[in-house]
Formats: C-alpha cells, sequence, structure tokens
C-alpha cells in the first residue's frame, strides 16, 4: 500500500500550482482553474487523512463531498460573471480589468 | 433526534428562511403592479423578523443538530444587529432600485441579500467547521453576485470578477489549513477540537491558513487588495452592505473561533493578529490619505476600521467580545450613514461619488452634509459621538491584557485617520465650488434610513444601557 505520505506531497505539489498559476495567469479562466486545483488538493487532503487516520469515520468524506458541492456553485457564479465580462469588454484577459486601481 | 429542539435553538433561522421563501414567491407572482408595493412588503417583513428575534428567545446556550449548530444568547444579539442593518441598507437601496434598469431585479436584490445574511446567521453560530465553512459561502456567493448587479456597467463586473476570485483564492487557503486541522485532531467539532490542540508547527500553519482565508473576508491587510476595488465597483447600497454587515459577522465568527478552539494555542494567534494589526490600521490610513473617490476612500478607512475591530479581537476576553459587538453596531450606524448620503447624492446628481464634486455640498444640501459630518465624526472617534465610546472600550480591552504599545499605535493612527476624515468635512463646508451639486430632496424611505442611523450615531454612546445590555449577554458566553 502507498504510504500516506506521498499522497500529501501530491496534495501539496496540487495546492502550490494552484497558487502559482492564479498569481501568474492573466486569464481569467486560467485563473479560475488554478482555483480549482487548489480545492481539489484540499479535497485529496481530507479523503487521505479519513482514510488512513480515523479509518472508522466518515468526516473527512462528508466534507469532501460538501467541498466539492461548494466549488461546483462557486465556479457557476464565477463562470457567469466572466460571461458578463466578456459581453462588456469582448475579452477576458486580465489587463482589461484595469478601470479601478490604486 | 428531537425536533422540537431545532425550533427551540433555530427560530432565527428558520424565521429567516420563510422571510426568503416569501419574497421569493412574492416576486414571482406580484406582477408588474405588484412589484410597485414590493418595498413597503419587504421593510414591513424585515421588520417583523427583527422584532420577532431580536430579543434572545432561550435562556442559556444550547446545541442541536448534533452540535453543529450552538446557540447562546450572545449569538442572538448580534444577529439581530446583524439583521437592523440589512433593513437599513434596504431603505437605503430604494431609490437606486426604483431605477429602470434595476426595477425588474428588485427581487433579486432582496433575495440575494437575504441569502447572504442567512450564511452569516449559520457562520455565527456554527459548532463545527464544515458548518463554518457552508455559512461562509453561503455569504459570499450571493455577495458576488450583488456585487456585480449593475449587469451592463464595466466596474460592476470588474468588481465581481475580482471579489469572486478573490473568495475563491481564500476558500482554498482555508479549507487547506482545516484539511491539517482535520488530520491533526481527527475531529471538526468545535467543542472536541480543543482536547487535541497543542500548538505543534503543523498546527500553526494550519491556522495561519485558516486566518488568512477569514482575513480575505474582513479584509485585513495583507490580504485586502480587493476591498477597494470591489467596494468602488459595486453599487452603493451593496457596499455599504459589504462594509458593514459580512464584515462584521466575519470578525465575530473569527472571534469565537480563536476564543474558543484555539485557546491553547492563544500566544501564536496573538502574536499574528498583533502583526495583522498594525499592517491593517497604518497602511489602510497611508493609502486611504490619497483617494480622490469617496466610496474608495471610504473602502480603505473601513480597512482600518478592521484593524481596530481586530484588537477586540486579539483581547481574547469577555470584555472583548462585549466592545467587539458594541463597535460592530456603533461602526454599522455610522457607516451606513455616510454610505446612505453617498448613495443619495449619486442617485440624484448623476453618478457623482468624487471628493471634488462635494466641494460646496454645504450650501446647496446642509442636512446632508450635516448627517454626513457627524457619520465622518463619528468614525474618527471625536468625543461626544458613538464612534469615541466603542474605539475606548476596544482600546480598554486590548490595554487590560496587556497590548501596551499596540493600542498606542493604533492611537496614533486614530489621529492620522483623524485628518483624512476632516479632509471630506472641509471638502463639504469650506471648500468653495462654482457648480456644487445641486439641491435635492431625497425620498422619504432613504430619509428614513438616514435618521435611523443619525439616532445611533448620536444616541448609542451617551444610552450606556446599550452597552450594559451587550455586556449581560456576553458573559453569559
Amino acid at each position: 500500500m502507498i504510504p500516506m505520505e506521498y499522497y500529501l506531497i501530491v496534495s501539496t505539489i496540487m495546492m502550490f500550482v494552484g497558487i502559482y498559476g492564479f498569481f501568474t495567469r492573466r486569464n481569467l479562466l486560467a485563473m479560475l482553474i488554478s482555483v480549482e486545483l487548489m480545492l481539489n488538493s484540499v479535497d485529496i487532503n481530507f479523503v487521505v487523512f479519513n482514510r488512513f487516520l480515523f479509518p472508522g469515520q466518515l468526516e473527512g468524506f462528508f466534507f469532501t463531498m460538501f467541498a466539492i458541492g461548494i466549488s461546483a456553485a462557486e465556479t457557476a457564479v464565477a463562470i457567469a460573471i466572466i460571461i458578463n465580462i466578456y459581453r462588456n469588454v469582448r475579452n477576458i484577459q486580465v489587463k482589461n480589468l484595469k478601470n479601478m486601481k490604486w | 433526534m428531537d425536533f422540537s429542539q431545532i425550533f427551540t435553538y433555530m427560530y432565527a433561522e428558520i424565521a429567516l428562511i420563510a422571510v426568503i421563501v416569501t419574497v421569493f414567491l412574492y416576486d414571482l407572482i406580484s406582477g408588474k403592479r405588484g412589484r410597485r408595493f414590493f418595498h413597503p412588503v419587504m421593510c414591513v417583513l424585515m421588520t417583523a423578523f427583527i422584532a420577532a428575534t431580536i430579543v434572545p428567545y432561550h435562556d442559556g446556550t444550547g446545541e442541536t443538530f448534533g452540535g453543529m449548530f450552538v446557540y447562546t444568547p450572545v449569538f442572538n444579539i448580534l444577529k439581530g444587529i446583524l439583521a437592523v442593518g440589512t433593513l437599513i441598507v434596504f431603505l437605503q437601496a430604494d431609490s437606486w432600485l426604483r431605477r429602470d434598469d434595476t426595477e425588474f431585479k428588485r427581487g433579486e436584490f432582496y433575495v440575494l441579500t437575504l441569502s447572504t445574511l442567512l450564511g452569516m446567521y449559520f457562520m455565527i453560530s456554527a459548532g463545527h467547521f464544515l458548518m463554518f465553512f457552508l455559512g461562509m459561502e453561503l455569504a459570499s456567493v450571493p455577495m458576488a453576485c450583488l456585487v456585480a448587479f449593475d449587469k451592463y456597467k464595466n466596474n460592476s463586473a470588474e468588481a465581481g470578477a475580482k471579489y469572486i476570485l478573490s473568495a475563491l483564492f481564500a476558500s482554498g487557503l482555508m479549507l487547506f489549513g482545516i484539511s491539517f486541522f482535520y488530520g491533526t485532531c481527527g475531529t471538526l467539532y468545535f467543542n472536541d477540537m480543543t482536547a487535541h490542540i497543542d500548538g505543534s508547527p503543523l498546527q500553526i500553519m494550519a491556522m495561519v491558513f485558516f486566518f488568512s482565508g477569514l482575513g480575505f473576508k474582513i479584509s485585513l491587510v495583507p490580504f485586502h487588495l480587493w476591498t477597494a476595488d470591489t467596494y468602488q465597483g459595486a453599487p452603493t447600497s451593496v457596499t455599504s452592505y459589504l462594509s458593514v454587515i459580512s464584515k462584521g459577522a466575519a470578525a465575530f465568527a473569527l472571534m469565537v473561533i480563536l476564543m474558543k478552539v484555539f485557546a491553547p494555542m492563544v500566544h501564536d494567534w496573538q502574536l499574528m493578529l498583533w502583526i495583522v494589526i498594525v499592517l491593517s490600521i497604518t497602511v489602510a490610513n497611508l493609502f486611504a490619505l490619497r483617494q480622490k473617490d469617496l466610496k474608495r476612500f471610504l473602502a480603505f478607512s473601513s480597512i482600518s476600521q478592521a484593524g481596530y475591530i481586530m484588537l477586540a479581537v486579539i483581547s481574547g476576553s469577555a470584555i472583548g467580545m462585549t466592545s467587539l459587538i458594541f463597535y460592530i453596531l456603533v461602526y454599522m450606524a455610522a457607516n451606513l450613514a455616510a454610505f446612505g448620503v453617498i448613495g443619495t447624492v449619486e442617485q440624484n446628481s448623476g453618478g457623482k461619488v468624487g471628493m471634488d464634486d462635494y466641494n460646496g455640498f454645504y450650501r446647496t444640501n446642509p442636512k446632508l452634509a450635516v448627517v454626513m459630518m457627524l457619520a465622518l465624526f463619528s468614525l474618527a472617534g471625536i468625543p461626544p459621538f458613538a464612534g469615541f465610546f466603542s474605539k475606548f472600550f476596544i482600546f480598554a480591552a486590548a490595554f487590560e491584557q496587556g497590548f501596551h504599545i499596540l493600542v498606542f499605535i493604533a492611537l496614533i493612527n486614530t489621529v492620522i485617520s483623524l485628518y483624512y476624515y476632516l479632509l471630506v468635512v472641509k471638502a463639504m463646508f469650506i471648500n468653495r465650488n462654482d457648480s456644487p451639486i445641486a439641491a435635492f430632496r431625497s425620498d422619504c424611505s432613504t430619509r428614513i434610513g438616514l435618521l435611523v442611523c443619525l439616532a445611533g450615531v448620536l444616541v448609542l454612546g451617551i444610552v450606556s444601557s446599550v452597552y450594559d445590555c451587550i455586556n449581560m449577554f456576553s458573559f453569559g458566553m
């Protein structure tokens, strides 16, 4: 069986890849995908902790289910807003969102 | 499971859900003619809701849903304050919602706002991190829709995108922290977690992640970058809701979690909060000095106010809890008054929100200018007004716990903040202007909202029974 630490390494790498992507990507959809990566890495964490450390209970699994549902709802709203931006400025590059600064 | 408990302890939440369903159905079946009466109907509903829930309906604390939901009288007091604030926002939003491009969306505005309020209710009385997370997301996802409510305005969409992306990022960070708490504690119930918290490095890291997620919601300084843009771009009524209600609820929830769950790590989080408070107050004050747009200016002012609110959290005592609720109450009165004036001026002058536009405002609209001045005095903390007393209680709570240098830094910053609040007052009363904002009469509902806020600014500090009342309940926590 694969030891728990390996899963945690994968999830932590995913988390920070997501953070890196969020800071460097210049397209709103790509930023959204990066954030989704962060949320999914958390799901791995919960499931792994539950399976390896506390196999008798289901709290982590439940949390994962709710986190997946919530992130779907958030993504729906985010995409609606991005579509709205596309309708207004015909583009979803971050550099167009510069009306308000400082 | 005993279902009678649910009605005993979740009375306020169930009443709020009933209000939401009623509003939704009314929006659905009223049609164009019925929608004209939407505003009075909404105000009556909200008033009835507040009257039914503001008095603690049950003595002592209680839990339901196996400890997921916690009821204490002090939570109920705060929920009542938040509901009153929402009613004031509704009163002030009416003239904006009468415009042609928002008229047909009136029902959506009410349902979305009340949904965020429901989320905050659950966040405040959560007894489990899952409940807390769900409440927080219920408070922030509809909020993004509200921020992007003026769908054809570029600024509103931009503000919405900035808000939802930072909110998603923040909840990702927060969940990452919570997942490590689950790994180290094996449970996420607040009551059971305390026994497993020992301040190991992993837990400290998890707490920092958790705190940064919540810091986004309260807009403390390293995490404040979305605040000014979102506040500026969002419709003014939404901004006032966002700056007061959402911030107050998140700050209170943070205090409850820090005191209840992270009590064994008290020195770690006090150090962290110490740094964040100094940064929030100072950086936000320096940025507020150079703002030319009033909404943006109030955004930075609200960041520095969030720093002051954290002064109550850092004390971690029952007095801190009382002064936190009192501060939120007073801050709500003052900030909603300021945003109410800005909103009504924006509606009646064709969208003027710049500080220069307010030059000579006193000559044309003396009453509104005086309301704005009193609100800003209260925010700055000038003695006879409520803001002075709330700041005083917060400083006293932090000083008592031995944070002398911190209180000193905060005091210096109060002086700086006085300068930029007075800049607005100077613009209104002293600066000359050839074409000031024309005289206008704001509508009845806005005036009622402003009067309630003004009464709060003038009375709350002097009538000490308000503070005593909150104090009586918060010791039961």
